[in-house]
């Protein structure tokens, strides 16, 4: 303990004198902050109990969250091995198949006697399929589990991965994917990384092509077709691609950018001129500055949601009801901004400008612009990059845009990895635009970046 | 159009330059030559500015127009139509509807259906369904600015370069506010929406995500800018990096903390209507399904309950701002960002 330096009575009374304000605080300065924070805390548990938020998370499909969140980067390949009446077994794929027609699959290989071997990962976790019996191999070990046309039942000594549902029997590969045994069939469910198809869907040319090979392809390989080059062939194969629909997702994200970009621009050159009626000291008109004020603030407090569904109703979906949404709310915002920036400006200048004789135009041409300016610009870039994330929520709503395209691909539960392409192709529109604005307003107004 | 506004500026500026040349000397003449140049450059640059914006701004309302369903001329005088029709039978009705009082033109139809989502609290007394969806609208947006306000209070100090230094903790801790502020609301919602079913929850926790980005950023830009004498005067009593920044950084930053928290409120409400309207409840969703349905009398209540909360929550929220920090406090655009 370092020394404490001792005081005596008479020090702790002058001290006391000679600083009230920390001695004697009052009751609020003292337990403001304890009440306060108390009361938010109250606040807190009720709204958990108005909200139900306990029985909301216990009813919650937890099993289904890690399956969504899986898909977002990896994807599911469902063959079901159907047992044909001749004693053999043929898969069959959903419409969703990954698969072209008749490639060679490397975890489905059919055996000799007209079953399946599906192997997950590695040989020694693989289900051997005959349509008498399934033989289920777990970590090496073998689980033979018979089939008759009512059943499919598990051996008594089966491990938990290996599960008796009803006249189903479940087998649990972790990760790497589950199959489920039925009299007729075994559905198949096999998991890899990544995103499946992703450049090319089965029916290009391109299809399961190797990155040497593709990239061997563009540069010196063979015309594929001879009418166009292989990189022009790749890129229609890659934007038309069916399952992905890069050309439709890269479309509606323009359009999301564009929304951004023109309802930004449009509402700061309508609040420009505005701004300068609405500024005390440029008009000297009490009325005119009260009603553009109250104009402001009408745009600005009616809710985005309401413009963009009004403008939905009017013009039907698509970028026009998001462009109209964002210029109505922003040109009200910017407005507000704008004249409280030009109602801050130095008079100088003004008056140096006025003095020689100028009309009221270039006075504030010459007098206040130029002192306004780098705020003006500053103030519409920090509007367009909250924009551009408030596009996308406008979009969801009907405006349009790459918003909607997700509200869709969520609505089926079943494209999470679309999702999450899209949602990665925001984030990389925003940094990207977060970074050109600060770019540009650290150049015009100085400052440090971030 | 480029030389349009070329000319418009050299006529402005004309009258800036207008000095004669003939009556400067030598030395002040070739000044007048170089600042001509300057200014001639400038203009063309400007110009060129001008034009590609245009360019821009064209090309991109034309791909707007071609993308929407309804061409824009096509359907305008369509929305001078849509407003005229969409009128309630009369004035009284949007009174009716607001308070949930029965319609005499009621026939059975949703439409005049008023009373039929009263929530009774006793059995007289009920709350009109459309202030109940603002009241739950509202608390979404408190309970996530709160929550949120808290986290990104904790996070802050860790991403502020006088405190943490530049190292890995600032780098990874302005990552996840950039990734949490970035991160589409939508997505979080109908994510959570998929697993806890349709309710507020969703709508809370989507916006207290993007409430953490957007007010991490905000109030770590604030620590940065604090006077660090404080601090070095702790430094030298020897207190430990906690009590540094409890009593050297938090005294300091907390009203502006407070500012921007209550600004973030108030952009909070206006989120939680539409993240409402996507599918987390509230006034939004009520809303979409009355627009949809060409209930008049419901929009127009539900626009005048919104306007009038929204003006009133801005009023109060400007208002506490400037008891605070005083002038300023009106950062508008920096708190919407």
């Amino acid at each position: 303990m370092p020394s404490v330096p001792a005081i005596n009575a008479s020090d702790r009374e002058r001290l006391r004198e000679t600083y009230p304000q920390v001695f004697h605080r009052s009751f609020l300065q003292r337990y403001g902050l304890l009440i306060g924070s108390g009361l938010i805390l109250a606040y807190l548990v009720a709204c958990f109990f108005a909200f139900n938020v306990g029985p909301a998370f216990r009813n919650g499909q937890w099993d289904r969250a890690s399956l969504y969140l899986q898909d977002w980067y990896s994807w599911r390949a469902q063959p079901r091995l159907r047992f044909q009446d001749d004693g053999t077994v043929k898969p069959q794929w959903s419409s969703r198949g990954q698969y072209a027609e008749g490639s060679d699959i490397s975890w489905l290989k059919p055996t000799e006697g007209g079953g399946y071997r599906v192997t997950y990962g590695s040989e020694a976790d693989r289900l051997d399929v005959t349509p008498g019996r399934v033989d289920v191999y777990l970590n090496g070990t073998v689980y033979p589990v018979t089939i008759d046309s009512n059943a499919a039942t598990a051996p008594a000594d089966a491990p938990s991965a290996l599960r008796q549902d009803g006249a189903k029997v479940l087998v649990d590969y972790g990760f790497e994917g589950q199959a489920e045994i039925r009299p007729a069939q075994v559905y198949v469910q096999r998991r890899f990384l990544g995103w499946a198809n992703f450049l090319f869907d089965t029916k290009s040319a391109f299809w399961g092509k190797s990155w040497g090979e593709l990239a061997h392809l563009a540069t010196i390989g063979e015309r594929l077709d001879p009418a166009r080059s292989n990189i022009g062939h790749m890129r229609d194969d890659f934007l038309g691609n069916n399952v992905w629909q890069h050309a439709d997702i890269l479309s509606k994200l323009l359009q999301t950018l564009v929304m951004a970009f023109v309802g930004t621009l449009l509402g700061t050159l309508f609040a420009f001129p505005l701004a300068f009626i609405a500024a005390r000291n440029i008009t000297r008109n009490r009325a005119a500055n009260w009603g553009m004020k109250r104009l402001f603030d009408f745009l600005r407090s009616v809710d985005m949601l309401i413009w963009a569904l009004f403008f939905t109703r009017s013009f039907g979906p698509g970028p026009i009801p998001g462009i109209a949404a964002i210029f109505f709310t922003d040109a009200g915002a910017l407005g507000k901004v704008y004249s409280e920036a030009v109602e801050n400006v130095d008079d100088k200048q003004r008056e140096g400008v006025k003095s020689v004789g100028a009309p009221s135009v270039i006075v504030n041409r010459f007098g206040v612009v130029p002192q306004v300016l780098p705020v003006f610009i500053s103030q519409s870039l920090y509007f367009w990059e909250s924009n551009t994330r408030s596009a996308t929520v406008i979009g969801a709503v009907g405006a349009g845009g790459i918003g909607l395209k997700l509200l869709e691909a969520m609505g089926t539960n079943a494209d999470w990895d679309k999702v999450a392409y899209m949602v990665l192709l925001i984030l990389i529109v925003v940094f990207l635009f977060d970074n050109v604005s600060n770019a540009i307003r650290s150049r015009l107004i100085g400052g440090p970046t971030h | 159009m480029a030389t349009i506004s070329k000319q418009t500026t050299g006529h402005l500026g004309g009258n800036l330059d207008g000095a004669p040349g003939s009556r400067l000397g030598p030395a002040a003449s070739l000044m007048m030559q170089h600042y001509r140049q300057q200014l001639r450059t400038r203009r063309v640059y400007t110009a060129i500015t001008i034009g590609v914006f245009l360019v821009v701004l064209f090309a991109s309302l034309k791909f707007a127009n071609d993308a929407n369903a309804g061409k824009f001329f096509e359907r305008l005088p369509y929305m001078f139509d849509f407003i005229r029709s969409f009128v309630p039978d009369s004035p009284m009705e949007i009174i009716r509807a607001m308070f949930d009082l029965p319609s005499p033109y009621a026939d059975g139809s949703l439409k005049y259906d008023y009373t039929a989502d009263r929530h009774y609290i006793t059995e007289t007394f009920y709350i009109p369904n459309f202030f109940y969806q603002l009241i739950i609208t509202i608390n979404i947006a408190l309970v996530s600015t709160i929550i949120g306000s808290a986290i990104a209070f904790v996070l802050c100090f860790f991403a502020s370069t006088n405190l943490v230094g530049a190292g890995p903790v600032r780098f990874v801790v302005r990552r996840i506010m950039e990734i949490l502020r970035a991160f589409p609301e939508i997505v979080i919602a109908g994510l959570l929406t998929a697993i806890l079913s349709i309710g507020p929850i969703a709508a809370i926790i989507a916006i207290t995500v993007h409430t953490i980005g957007a007010l991490g950023k905000l109030f770590f830009e604030v620590v940065e800018n604090s006077d660090m004498k404080p601090d070095e005067g702790l430094r030298a009593a020897g207190a430990s990096w906690v009590e540094r920044v409890r009593f050297a950084i938090v005294p300091q930053v907390l009203p502006n903390f407070v500012s921007y928290t209550l600004l973030r409120a108030e952009v909070n409400v206006r989120a939680s209507t539409i993240i409402g309207a996507v599918g987390g409840g509230g006034i939004g969703e009520v809303f979409r399904l009355a627009i949809g349905r060409d209930h008049a009398a419901k929009t127009y209540a539900i626009i005048i309950l919104l306007l009038v909360s929204v003006i009133a929550i801005d009023q109060f929220s400007s208002w506490l701002r400037r008891r605070l920090i005083g002038q300023q406090s009106f950062e508008l655009g920096r708190g919407a960002a």
